[in-house]
């Protein structure tokens, strides 16, 4: 009688393991919250897509912002926003201190974009750091490009216009 | 070749869209050439290579696929390199002691060098990582392969062109 309870601890509690392990499997790949430093942690309402930007860009009489490409110098000399400035990359230390300097002295309300571009979105190590470092400055009104490959198919390649250059 | 070299030519400094298109054309033309110094300080030379098949890989430290393929192209550099395969990987970061660090780490076993918005241009615009041409044993771009891609393909068409002619 004892063996039967204790092989019934055995399987309740392999059992109880599994679900744990389940659980945690369905946490990490489906229902895990994106790290606060990912580009998936950026909210909806904040990205910006291409055609928009573009638009608005091209747009009289209305506000423009200042857009800072917060990823790779290299990519960025290659290929940029006309108009954009470099301030990055937000995933190093060094290129978040580059952002904060940048924007320190400009009022919180101004309006900002920041993009990268430099892999598929969900991959970017750039973006979301520098997002949050914005918004733990008090700026309230950023948008992040939403570029879903990189800057190449998402931005150049549709006909966007680029500049080149440091 | 000729096309793609005045395209990088003139986007520099130049602002003009035109040349982005120029990623398409690469392919069947003559691999850009170009000459480098590779991390150890040696010369990273591309024609060195005619008669080899070339995987040309721009990379970065920062790309996350990046760091998952590298590893894979030095496995191929083993197992293919006395079939006649070369892996030259350029690295597009700003700061070269990175690329020496990721190398270290990764034992990375082919070649690398530094790479820049001159090399990216000339290749039609290197606008995302990573980006990885093939290159016959002719010095023609045969296949070019954007972003996180299935490795199984890349490798298919590397054996294909080492038992080419």
């Amino acid at each position: 009688m004892r063996s039967g309870l204790i092989n019934r601890a055995v399987i309740v509690a392999v059992f109880l393991l599994l679900l744990s392990f389940g659980a945690g499997q369905r946490a990490t790949g489906q229902w895990a919250t994106p790290s606060v430093s990912s580009a998936s942690s950026i909210p909806q309402a904040q990205l910006i897509q291409p055609e928009e930007l573009n638009r608005l860009l091209k747009t009289r009489g209305v506000e423009k912002p200042l857009i800072l490409q917060v990823g790779s110098h290299v990519l960025f000399a290659e290929a940029h926003i006309p108009g954009s400035e470099y301030a990055g990359p937000g995933s190093q230390d060094a290129g978040l201190a580059a952002l904060h300097d940048r924007v320190a002295p400009l009022p919180r309300k101004g309006f900002i974009v920041i993009y990268c571009g430099c892999c598929p979105w969900n991959r970017c190590p750039n973006v979301g750091p520098a997002y949050k470092s914005l918004l733990d400055m008090g700026f309230k009104n950023v948008k992040v490009l939403y570029l879903a490959n990189n800057f190449g198919a998402d931005w150049a390649n549709k006909g966007f216009p680029v500049e080149t250059g440091r | 070749m000729l096309l793609a070299g005045l395209v990088g030519a003139c986007l520099a400094g130049s602002g003009s869209h035109a040349g982005f298109a120029a990623a398409q054309t690469l392919l069947n033309r003559k691999a850009p050439e170009f000459k480098r110094r590779d991390l150890n300080g040696q010369t990273l030379d591309l024609a060195r290579y005619r008669g080899k098949v070339v995987l040309l890989n721009f990379w970065a430290t920062w790309c996350a696929p990046c760091q998952l393929e590298m590893p894979v192209f030095a496995a191929w550099q083993r197992q293919y390199g006395p079939r006649g395969l070369q892996v030259v990987g350029i690295s597009m970061d700003d700061d070269p002691a990175l690329a020496r660090r990721s190398v270290a780490r990764l034992q990375l076993n082919y070649e690398i060098a530094m790479g820049d918005e001159r090399l990216g241009a000339l290749y039609g615009g290197v606008m995302g990582l990573p980006t990885t041409f093939l290159i016959d044993r002719n010095g023609v771009v045969r296949a070019q392969f954007q972003g996180e891609t299935d490795l199984s393909s890349i490798e298919k068409q590397v054996v294909a062109l080492a038992n080419g002619p």
